[in-house]
C-alpha cells in the first residue's frame, strides 16, 4: 500500500513542488496522476521510488517511510516497484533480453532461474521475438515495451510510470497503455502520470488524482457522484493534447 | 564474479578512455616515482656519509699492547659500537699520506699518535650518540685525545633531517597531486556510465553492487597504471646510471610498495568518485 499524509516538497524556498497532498493507494488500483506540466505529478513518483525525501509530511510505500527510510531499504524496495520514464532508459549497447536481465543481475537474482524470467516477462509485452535486438533497431513503442517488460522482470507490486506514452505516437500509445492494463488486470497496481487525457477518459474506471500547483485538486476516489467523476477539463473534448492553458487556476491559499 | 565481468565489459566498451585513465595515473605515478628515485638516491648518498662517522681514540706513546687489547675489547662491547679498529704509528702516517696524495711529503719527518678507530652501528650515529661514546672513550686512562668532527656530524644530521622532512612534504604533496589527478580520472569513467548507474539504481541494484565494479576498475587501472609508471621511471633510471652520474634504483620491497600503492590510489580513488556521485542520485 501507498500511503502520502500532508506531505510537501520545496526544493528551494521559492520553489515548492507539492502542498498538503494527502492521498493512499491500494493494492490493485489503477491510478492516473494528470495534471499541467510542474504541477507535481513527477515529484510524486519520485517520493514514491524515493530518490526525493517529503520536506513535510510522511510518505510509506509498502511498509517503507520515506523519511527515515536507509538506502538500503530504498534498493530493496526498489525491487518491488517498477518504474517505467518517458525515456525509456535502456542501454543502447545491450540487447532487449539483456536490458531485461540486467534488472535481475543487479539485483543479485539466481542466475539460473534469469533466462526464464526475461523470457516470461517480454513474451507478457509482447516482444520476445525482438529478445536480441538492439534499442536503436526497435520502435518507440517497442523500446517502451522492454522498460516495462524490465519494470516487471522482478514482478512488482505496484508499477509507477512517468509520461509513459509520451514520446509515442497514436498507435503505440494505445499498444502500451493497454499493456499497463492487462498488467494491472492480472494484479499489478499502475500509478500513471500522464498528460494525455484522451487515455484518461478512456479508462474510466481507473482512479484519477488531478495536481495543480503542487496540491490535489481532484480525486476520483473522493468524489461519487459520477457526474463529477470528470475535472471540467476531462470532461471536454479531447482536442489532440494535453492543453495546458485550460487547466484550472490553483486554489487560494488556506 | 559479475563486478568484474561488468568492470571488463566496461573497459571494453570504452577502451579510450580506460587507456586514458592508466596513462594518467602512470604519468602521475612516474612523477611520483621520479621523485622518490631522487630522495632514495640522497638517502643513499647521506648513508655513506654517515658510514664515515666515527670516533678517534688517540692512544698515549707506550701504552701495553695488552692495556690497548683489553680496552679494545671492552670499547667493542658498547652497544653502540658496531667495530673497533686499532690504528698503529706507522699506519696512522700511511694513512695521512694516502689522504694528503701529491702533499705526502709533508709528513716525511712527523710522527702521528697510534689510535682506536670507533665504528658506530648504523641508526646510532646521532650527535648525542657519537658524544656519549666520545665521553666514555676518553675517561680510559691512555686515551690523550678524543677526535669525532662534532661540528660535521651536527651538520650532516641537520641535513639529513631537513631531507627527511622535504621528502616527506614533497612525497606527500606528490601523492595528493596524483591522487586528485586518479580520482579526476576515475570520476570521468564515473560520469561516462551515469545512466548506467541511474538505471541500476532504479531497479534496486545496492550500492556495494554499483561501487564494486569501479573498485575493481579503479585497483586493475592503479596496478597497471603502477608497472607502467615503475617501467618509465627504470628507464629514466638507466639513462642516468649509463650517462651522467651512478644511481641505486628501488629495491624490491619498495617496488611492491610502490605497485601497492598505485592500487590503494586507484581504490580510493574510484570510492571517492563513485561514493560522491552515488550521494547525488
Amino acid at each position: 500500500m501507498i500511503r502520502l499524509q500532508d506531505v510537501a516538497k520545496e526544493y528551494t524556498k521559492t520553489r515548492v513542488a507539492l502542498s498538503h497532498v494527502t492521498f493512499q493507494v491500494k493494492r490493485g488500483e489503477f491510478l492516473f496522476l494528470i495534471g499541467p506540466s510542474g504541477s507535481g505529478k513527477t515529484t510524486i513518483l519520485k517520493l514514491l521510488y524515493m530518490e526525493e525525501k517529503p520536506s513535510h509530511g510522511d510518505v510509506w510505500v509498502n511498509g517503507v517511510h520515506a523519511t527515515t527510510a536507509r538506502r538500503k531499504e530504498i534498493s530493496q524496495l526498489r525491487r518491488k516497484l517498477g518504474i517505467v520514464f518517458q525515456d525509456f532508459r535502456l542501454l543502447e549497447d545491450r540487447t532487449a533480453e539483456q536490458n531485461v536481465a540486467f534488472a535481475l543481475e543487479v539485483t543479485g537474482a539466481s542466475k539460473a532461474t534469469i533466462p526464464q524470467r526475461v523470457s516470461r516477462a517480454l513474451t507478457q509485452v509482447g516482444l520476445a521475438s525482438k529478445a536480441t535486438h538492439l534499442p536503436r533497431q526497435l520502435s518507440g513503442g517497442e523500446q517502451q515495451r522492454v522498460a516495462i517488460a524490465r519494470a516487471l522482470v522482478n514482478d512488482p507490486y505496484f508499477l509507477l510510470t512517468d509520461e509513459p506514452t509520451g514520446n509515442l505516437d497514436e498507435r503505440a500509445t494505445r499498444g502500451v497503455f493497454q499493456l499497463l492494463r492487462d498488467i494491472n488486470a492480472a494484479g499489478t497496481s499502475v500509478i500513471m502520470a500522464t498528460h494525455d487525457l484522451e487515455i484518461v477518459r478512456k479508462a474510466d474506471d481507473a482512479r484519477t488524482i488531478e495536481l495543480n500547483h503542487g496540491r490535489v485538486v481532484f480525486d476520483s476516489a473522493e468524489t461519487p457522484p459520477p457526474e463529477t467523476r470528470y475535472t471540467p477539463l476531462i470532461g471536454q473534448p479531447a482536442i489532440g493534447g494535453p492543453n495546458e492553458g485550460n487547466w484550472p487556476a490553483p486554489p487560494k491559499e488556506r | 564474479m559479475l563486478s568484474v565481468r561488468e568492470a571488463w565489459n566496461a573497459s571494453r566498451r570504452a577502451p579510450l578512455l580506460s587507456a586514458l585513465g592508466v596513462i594518467t595515473i602512470a604519468f602521475s605515478l612516474f612523477a611520483f616515482g621520479l621523485f622518490a628515485l631522487v630522495a632514495v638516491n640522497i638517502r643513499h648518498a647521506l648513508r655513506g656519509i654517515e658510514e664515515r662517522v666515527e670516533v678517534r681514540a688517540f692512544v698515549s706513546e707506550g701504552t701495553p699492547a695488552e692495556a690497548i687489547a683489553a680496552a679494545m675489547a671492552d670499547i667493542a662491547a658498547f652497544p653502540e659500537v658496531a667495530r673497533v679498529d686499532y690504528v698503529s704509528q706507522e699506519g696512522a702516517l700511511e694513512r695521512a699520506r694516502k689522504d694528503m696524495g701529491e702533499f705526502s711529503d709533508v709528513f716525511e719527518e712527523a710522527t702521528l699518535p697510534a689510535s682506536l678507530d670507533i665504528h658506530l652501528r648504523a641508526g646510532l650515529r646521532d650527535p648525542g650518540t657519537v658524544r656519549a661514546v666520545a665521553e666514555r672513550v676518553k675517561s680510559y686512562q691512555f686515551v690523550d685525545d678524543v677526535r669525532y668532527g662534532e661540528e660535521w656530524v651536527e651538520k650532516l644530521y641537520q641535513l639529513r633531517t631537513v631531507a627527511a622532512g622535504t621528502g616527506l612534504g614533497l612525497g606527500l604533496a606528490f601523492a595528493a597531486v596524483s591522487m586528485i589527478i586518479i580520482g579526476a580520472t576515475i570520476r570521468v569513467s564515473v560520469l561516462a556510465r551515469a545512466r548506467e548507474i541511474s538505471i541500476m539504481r532504479l531497479v534496486g541494484a545496492s550500492d556495494a553492487f554499483i561501487r564494486a565494479p569501479f573498485l575493481i576498475d579503479g585497483f586493475a587501472k592503479g596496478v597497471l597504471g603502477g608497472l607502467l609508471a615503475l617501467l618509465l621511471t627504470w628507464l629514466a633510471y638507466r639513462t642516468i646510471d649509463l650517462r651522467f652520474l651512478k644511481l641505486v634504483f628501488f629495491d624490491p620491497r619498495l617496488v611492491a610498495l610502490g605497485i601497492l600503492c598505485g592500487a590503494l590510489i586507484g581504490v580510493a580513488g574510484s570510492a571517492t568518485s563513485v561514493w560522491s556521485h552515488l550521494r547525488r542520485i
